[in-house]
């Protein structure tokens, strides 16, 4: 079976979303992805990011970690944070649920990374943090 | 994210540039807001030929100033938008509530 892994790590600075999705499809680019594959892993990336920084740290400091694998053709892609947790995971879950309105998000971010990957599991402690594991298995073309 | 504006009469065109994310967003809807308050316009229409990556911020960025619009009986377009963009804007039921048109004279010509 072949394997590769990475991680990277960065403060949870907005500016570090774009950062993250494309270091993340560059790592996936090994696997031969179609176009739509590799915007999908970059879509999902850029959502998991972007709930640890809004939502995980609420804009303030704190260190997002992103762990890939790859066994075979599939990718693993696990977000981490240290942040302030999930209260309810399945509500979070919910399509158009936002816990906070006021920031015009759509509440559409979980729904995007459960249609775009394959898998996705979402572990959360409240004061401790969030965890987001995606996979996606490359078809071979 | 760099943005575009033109007016075609009481139309607001907004053409947007680059990758439409959380952080770009932020930005890009005071700068629109701003813009619709300066010109006065009623109608809105987004160019999303220049877009190559949008996420879910996009929506929020869309609904904001549909909400914005739709209070003073204004009607919001999207056109150009590429296959990868298109499907995060049907995930969020969106194209049921803003119309995607091929052109822009097709969208204002239907109002």
């Amino acid at each position: 079976m072949f394997e590769n892994e990475m991680k990277v790590e960065f403060p949870s600075k907005s500016q570090n979303e774009s950062f993250a999705r494309i270091v993340v499809a560059a790592f996936a680019s090994q696997l031969d992805p179609t176009l739509e594959e590799l915007s999908d892993v970059k879509t999902a990336v850029s959502e998991a990011v972007t709930n640890a920084i809004i939502h995980g740290y609420e804009n303030g400091s704190g260190i997002v970690t992103i762990k890939c694998k790859i066994s075979d053709r599939t990718l693993t892609v696990e977000v981490l944070d240290n942040g302030k947790g999930i209260e309810n995971i399945d509500l979070a879950r919910q399509p158009l649920y936002t816990s906070k309105p006021e920031l015009e998000r759509s509440g559409m971010g979980f729904t995007v990374m459960e249609t775009f990957m394959d898998s996705l599991i979402v572990e959360s402690e409240i004061g401790k943090g969030t965890r987001i594991l995606m996979t996606k298995e490359f078809k071979l073309i | 994210m760099l943005l575009k504006f033109n007016q075609r009469g009481n139309t607001l065109v907004v053409a947007l540039e680059g990758e439409l994310d959380h952080h770009s967003s932020e930005s890009a809807r005071v700068k629109i807001d701003n813009k619709i308050d300066e010109t006065g316009a009623i109608n809105l229409v987004f160019d999303f030929s220049g877009v190559n990556f949008m996420d879910s911020s996009g929506i929020g960025v869309v609904i904001g100033r549909y909400r914005k619009v739709a209070d003073f009986g204004g009607k919001v377009g999207i056109i150009n938008l590429r296959p990868n963009i298109k499907r995060v804007f049907e995930l969020g039921g969106l194209l049921k509530i803003i119309k995607e048109y091929n052109t822009l004279d097709e969208a204002v010509m239907n109002w």
